[in-house]
């Protein structure tokens, strides 16, 4: 009984200091924010029904595929990446599954005015414009056109994103994945000769640098973001990156909730790709020490039946 | 000159030369230790095991860890985490055993001042417990920085910069340790060899002396008896076991501290598979960013007390500075438990619950530790760092004041009574 005592206190102060620098220093080290609910309510919707097939072409019009590819409909970047982030500043995402990754609203307001829909207004105006245009339409009524646009790019996108499409299309001209061989100008072929590496690396450097410029930092390489920051943290933050850190150089990505969730699935294959391993080993291991306690107390009992 | 005979058995050709029948009975079954004990005792096996844990997985980690701030990162993150096999057990194994450590290290200590086991004798198992501490500290603090992530490099940046606050020597220190201006690739390279070399042979060596230690003065009790070890031995042999005071180590101690082991280890395995964030900070999967300060620099939790003691003291005092006065503070913080068995001036060996005063020390202590862990993570801004000052100085004054005090007291109460 007193053994049971002790132990009661033993647990009680490590509970507390535990509850002290863990979770009680955490809430007070950072800021609360409320959950990411991907409605992004500061967009207006269009309210009007696209039409995909006049949707095509309009998009074949409209100057997009100037800049992006869209590979699933057979139409190749005009420009390899480090070109196109010297023009660019950084290489314009292929669109194939553009209508799947991106809030339909969200969409229509980028094809509008990408960099309002962005939250960059701060850094872009007349003097220095967004590298990709505002849409002001072809003729018609401009609305119903970026919804034709947004139709169209919704009936090609495929039902489902694997979770490394979506992290390419949508981070991956910003975000190496290094962990999984992807890099901002595409994945790291097979080298056989030195120079082959040393040609890829330069051009990655380039990329960087151009990078650099456009955005006024390089962001980082996410492999261990799943460790560092959390399934949470990164759902909010892709949803709307101010509203966590002020002043990010991130613009608002605008994903569905369920792409947020591919992209993280992905980050946690690559960050945490032992988690499967972890999850199915600890039991077993558990199990072992449970049945050691036991062994260990029947032993104490019989040895300890004399001395008593 | 021994006598050799010829063998009937490998045993008995290993036992001639090696004595190893009277080896056993010296270690291990006429080791005697007091029966009336409880699990608390069995932390030092406890330890013992943590100490293999950490060495095993520390001998697996080493055959892919490259101390090298361009490859450490990745050899951790990447090789070990992903591409060896079991790599990520072994690195979660290390990393959780070497905070819990820390907990059971904690209350081996407390123990050891609750039933006053550092005194009538037992100074030596005392001070060479607190060498294990500060090498432990050493250890935990030169391993924190080898996976080269953000607190990895700004924990090292804060904690060698302190040394620039001793006088005189100080900034030739600071570079004499970081061996370079700032933290760089030489700091990196000989914290390493610390951590796997010269810090693991010094604690094996102070394992050593700790066990050694106590061997003459025997463990305490929860009483705080007086125990005649070699009439209650004789008992004991002689097969009154249930009346004799002694148990030998093996098996009867060693069959409890087994169980208790049993049960400590469901508690580690739990962490290291399911909650193990507290002991690898989140933050350190970020790698290492000298350009780029992380909004909140702390510790491991094991050393945030004597961190908050140091910037407790947050306003200069006439000429001495707020950094000089925290300094001395957490000098004095960092050495103060080694004076235990002198700072407690009374002779009574007795569980605090018998020594009155004592008694209330002991958890204003306890409590005053753990709120200057606590506070010592969170930001030290407003109340908190008043709470902080209040409860450093309380700190400062029960080692210096109080308890020499409430000692002496005592020491005269029972001088009377005597
Ligand atoms: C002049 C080149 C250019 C043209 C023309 C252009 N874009 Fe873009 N687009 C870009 C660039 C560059 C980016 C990346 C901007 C960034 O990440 O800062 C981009 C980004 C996007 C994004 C991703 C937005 C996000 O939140 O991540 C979408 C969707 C998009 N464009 C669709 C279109 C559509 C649809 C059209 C045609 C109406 C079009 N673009 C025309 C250059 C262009
Ligand atoms: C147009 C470029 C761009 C795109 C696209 C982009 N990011 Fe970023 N991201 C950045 C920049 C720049 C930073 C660095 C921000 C800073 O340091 O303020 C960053 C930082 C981050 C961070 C770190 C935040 C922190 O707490 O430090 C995460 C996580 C992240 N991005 C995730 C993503 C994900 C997931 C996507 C895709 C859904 C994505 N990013 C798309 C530019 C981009
Ligand atoms: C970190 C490695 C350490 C190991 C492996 C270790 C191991 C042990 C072992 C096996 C015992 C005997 C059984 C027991 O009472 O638990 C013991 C006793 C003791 N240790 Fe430690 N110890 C360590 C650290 C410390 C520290 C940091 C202190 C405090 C400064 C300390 C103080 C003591 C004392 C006072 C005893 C005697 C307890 C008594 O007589 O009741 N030890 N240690």
């Amino acid at each position: 009984m007193r053994e049971l005592k002790i132990l009661g206190v033993v647990i009680l102060f490590t509970l507390i200091t535990y509850w002290g620098v863990e979770p009680f220093a955490h809430s007070q080290m950072h800021a609360h924010h409320e959950p990411a609910t991907f409605k992004y309510e500061d967009i207006t919707p269009l309210g009007k029904k696209g039409n995909p097939q006049r949707g095509a072409e309009i998009f074949a019009n409209a100057g997009c595929t100037g800049c992006h590819s869209v590979k699933s409909q057979n139409l190749p970047a005009p420009m390899d990446p480090v070109a196109a982030s010297a023009s660019y500043g950084v290489n314009p995402p292929d669109l194939s599954d553009a209508g799947a990754l991106y809030d339909p609203k969200y969409l229509a307001a980028v094809i509008k005015n990408p960099a309002h829909a962005m939250k960059l207004d701060h850094k872009f105006n007349e003097n220095r414009p967004f590298p990709m245009p505002n849409f002001y339409g072809v003729g018609g009524d401009l609305d119903q056109e970026v919804a034709d646009i947004v139709a169209y790019l919704q009936s090609i996108a495929p039902k489902e994103v694997e979770p490394k499409e979506a992290f390419v299309n949508a981070c991956g001209r910003c975000h190496d994945m290094k962990y999984d061989n992807w890099y901002v100008i595409g994945p790291k072929p097979k080298m056989d000769t030195e120079l082959e590496e040393a040609q890829f690396n330069l051009k990655h450097a380039e990329y960087q640098e151009n990078l650099k410029k456009y955005l006024g930092t390089n962001p980082p390489d996410l492999s261990m973001y799943i460790r560092s920051r959390g399934h949470e943290y990164i759902r909010d933050f892709i949803e709307d990156p101010q509203k966590i850190l002020h002043g990010t150089a991130m613009p608002r990505v605008g994903l569905t909730e369920e792409a947020t969730e591919k992209v993280v699935t992905y980050m946690e294959n690559v960050g945490d790709r032992k988690k499967e391993k972890r999850e199915s080993l600890g039991p077993l291991v558990l199990l072992y020490f449970i049945i050691f306690a036991l062994l260990a107390y029947a032993w104490k009992q019989k040895v300890w039946r004399d001395v008593h | 000159m021994a006598q050799f005979e010829k063998a009937n058995s490998v045993y008995e050709w290993l036992d001639q030369r090696l004595a190893l029948t009277k080896l056993t009975k010296v270690l291990m079954t006429e080791y005697w230790i007091p029966k009336n004990i409880n699990f608390l005792w069995a932390m030092g096996v406890v330890l013992m095991t943590m100490f293999k844990i950490l060495l095993i997985s520390g001998i697996f980690l080493l055959m892919y860890y490259k101390p090298d701030t361009k490859l450490a990162f990745d050899s951790v993150n990447y090789t070990i985490m992903q591409e060896v096999w079991f790599g990520w057990l072994w690195r979660h194994m290390h990393g959780v055993a070497a905070s819990v450590v820390f907990l059971v290290i904690y209350i081996h200590m407390f123990t050891g001042i609750y039933y006053g086991s550092y005194k009538r004798g037992r100074e030596m198992i005392w001070l060479s417990g607190m060498l294990l501490f500060v090498t432990f500290s050493a250890e935990a603090f030169s391993g924190y920085m080898l996976p080269w992530g953000q607190m990895s490099y700004w924990a090292a940046q804060v904690i060698t910069n302190l040394f620039g606050g001793i006088p005189f020597i100080g900034d030739e220190l600071v570079i004499w340790i970081r061996g370079n201006f700032y933290v760089a690739d030489a700091t990196l390279t000989r914290f390493f060899m610390l951590h796997v070399l010269l810090l693991p042979l010094v604690i094996m060596g102070i394992i050593g002396l700790h066990f050694y230690s106590l061997r003459i003065p025997h463990v305490n009790n929860q009483e705080g008896e007086e125990i005649d070890f070699d009439a209650e031995a004789e008992k004991f042999k002689a097969g009154r076991k249930a009346e004799a005071k002694v148990i030998p180590f093996w098996p009867v101690f060693i069959s409890k501290d087994l169980f208790v082991l049993g049960v400590f280890m469901i508690f580690y395995f739990y962490l290291v598979f399911y909650h193990y964030n507290f002991a690898m900070d989140p933050i350190n999967f970020d790698p290492a960013n000298p350009m780029k300060t992380p909004p909140h620099i702390y510790p491991e939790w094991y050393f945030l007390w004597s961190y908050e003691v140091l910037r407790g003291f947050f306003f200069d005092v006439g000429p001495l500075s707020a950094m000089d006065i925290g300094l001395m503070a957490f000098g004095i913080a960092n050495v103060i438990f080694f004076l235990m068995p002198w700072l407690d001036r009374s002779p009574v060996v007795a569980p605090a619950h018998k020594r009155g005063p004592f008694f209330i020390w002991f958890w204003v202590l306890l409590v005053d530790m753990i709120v200057l862990t606590i506070w010592g993570k969170l930001p030290p801004t407003g109340i908190n760092a008043w709470i902080g000052f209040f409860a450093s100085i309380t700190f400062l004054g029960l080692l210096l004041v109080a308890l020499p005090m409430i000692t002496k007291q005592e020491a005269k109460r029972a001088g009377g009574a005597a």
